[in-house]
């Protein structure tokens, strides 16, 4: 891995940090959300919303969509790959977005393997449950982690189990004797590097967002409260009633996430959210986030 | 709660001499981390009163649009603006440089409190992104790392606006009495020339251990330190 080229990358997910980054389907939904501030959008031709009801295999999108959205916004563009599937990486690379997401809500192309991100020049985030889950590609080459929260489903309690089981771990590895660490990043899938690292940081190297089932500015300042450094709005955006104020709204209630005059301001006459899902109501073998391991 | 709103690097009360952070969105540790390696009173600042003492004012990297637009949202434009005018040095990094422009290709100004002309995102996309090294004689007798990511470009500046880093077809550095602009991240780098250069700008005198230019000790991931989750 060229380490020089790492570091950029990583530095770049810093710069994103404290913003929104959202799904958007089209060049009109990528102006209204550099319009409304995000950070960055990621290029897909259906929200999760759409790729669960719709079922069947969910692949990249078309290269000629993305280099459409590419050309109308000057934001970073980031766009998902299927797990595993380092050929649709290989394409998206020489298409020369910015970010790949090696996305669960895409269907797995590889149920062993994750990419080896480190073949890549360009920058990759992922997908983790757990601190376990975030080292392993972290040392697979990600440089950037975001939580595995059920997506499409505009239910936030997949995301904020998944910070909490985090920020456990992470306080569990701080407190315990460096001795002890060598059972525990055993029993819990840990790179042993990484986990001393993370020990010595309290924290990940890299910048680890929210994402998954966020829908309203409350659930964005909720995760941000929770030690996220930044949110990634899926179909919460536009399978909103209102999605330009919606995104506003999700915009501000993230850079002022600990301020709750503020986040109720903008919270106030958003219209809908997106229809939500109860997570025991889906059948399991539709649950996304247990692709990938 | 893991992070605090108004989180100060240091006790001292004496405000007068601090430098903030705008502290929206985008390189807020990174930069505050620098200070505190020089030894300056940083604080984080995205409130009003958080204005109100302030001998300069750091606008981070980030993404310019965002910025803009919570700037904007917020009634802090004119905020910034006021203290500007009674004195408050600025200095812009990347995004910060970008919303200090009076003029942005293909884009309104944001604060357009110096006369440059700036376009955004001017490389191409992350994989243009890239390190260099210069010397800015007006800075720092080393050599001094440059990072760019995403980068804007300086195209023109005006009468009154110093060059203090020409590159190739680009203007990476400028300022004048009161503002100073990098499209590079010298927080993203060990390098304290920079923020010694601009603290001297906003009469602060830097009291840190390191003399020279880098802080070896510095590394990338030293940012983390002041975002812990534990």
């Amino acid at each position: 891995m060229d380490t020089k080229r790492h570091e950029l990358n990583i530095q770049l997910a810093q710069m994103l940090k404290g913003g929104v980054i959202m799904d958007v389907t089209n060049v009109e939904q990528a102006k209204i959300a550099e319009e409304a501030g995000a950070v960055a959008v990621m290029a897909l031709e259906r929200v999760p919303a759409d790729i669960r009801k719709d079922g069947g295999v969910a692949r990249m999108s078309d290269p000629a969509m993305i280099a459409d959205i590419k050309k109308a916004v000057s934001i970073p563009v980031m766009a998902k790959a299927r797990i595993g599937h380092f050929v649709e990486a290989q394409i998206l690379e020489a298409l020369k977005i910015d970010y790949i997401d090696e996305s669960e809500v895409l269907t797995p192309a590889d149920e062993e393997c994750h990419i080896d991100k480190t073949k890549f020049k360009i920058p990759f985030v992922c997908g983790a449950r757990n601190l376990g889950e975030a080292l392993r590609r972290i040392a697979e080459g990600a440089a950037m982690i975001r939580t595995k929260g059920e997506a499409g489903t505009g239910n936030v309690v997949e995301a904020v189990r998944h910070m909490r089981t985090m920020n456990r771990e992470i306080r569990q590895l701080v407190e315990m004797p460096t001795e002890e660490v060598t059972g525990f990043a055993k029993t819990n899938g840990l790179p042993y590097e990484l986990a001393l690292k993370v020990k010595e940081l309290g924290r990940l190297p890299v910048v680890n967002f929210a994402a998954g089932g966020i829908a309203t500015p409350a659930d964005a300042a909720l995760m941000m409260q929770l030690g996220c450094d930044g949110i990634f709005v899926g179909s919460g955006v536009f399978k909103s009633s209102d999605p330009a104020l919606r995104a506003k709204a999700i915009v501000k209630a993230t850079a002022y996430f600990n301020d709750p005059k503020k986040v109720l301001e903008a919270s106030m006459g958003l219209g809908e959210a997106m229809p939500g899902l109860e997570i025991a109501q889906i059948p399991p073998d539709q649950l996304l986030a247990g692709r990938g391991w | 709660m893991v992070k605090f709103k108004n989180m100060s690097l240091h006790l001292v009360k004496d405000t007068s001499a601090a430098i903030g952070v705008l502290d929206l969105q985008g390189g807020v540790y990174e930069h505050l981390d620098h200070l505190e390696r020089l030894g300056i009173t940083g604080s984080r600042v995205k409130e009003e009163s958080d204005f109100a003492d302030l001998s300069g004012l750091i606008i981070p990297g980030g993404e310019s649009t965002c910025l803009a637009r919570l700037l904007d949202n917020f009634g802090l434009k004119e905020v910034i603006k006021n203290r500007y005018q009674s004195g408050m040095k600025i200095w812009g990094t990347c995004a910060g440089a970008i919303l200090l422009a009076k003029k942005v290709v293909n884009d309104e100004p944001c604060l357009g409190l110096i006369d440059i002309e700036i376009e955004r995102n001017s490389f191409g996309s992350q994989l243009d992104s890239f390190t260099a090294e210069a010397i800015m004689p007006k800075v720092a007798a080393e050599p001094i790392p440059l990072t760019f990511i995403r980068a804007p470009k300086i195209l023109r500046v005006g009468k009154n606006i110093e060059i203090l880093l020409q590159m190739d077809d680009y203007i990476a550095a400028a300022e004048n009495e009161n503002i100073l602009v990098t499209v590079f991240h010298p927080e993203l780098t060990g390098c304290l020339a920079l923020h010694r250069y601009f603290a001297q700008k906003c009469g602060i005198n830097s009291t840190g251990s390191v003399s020279g230019s880098v802080d070896s000790r510095w590394q990338s991931h030293s940012w983390t330190r002041l975002a812990r989750i534990v």
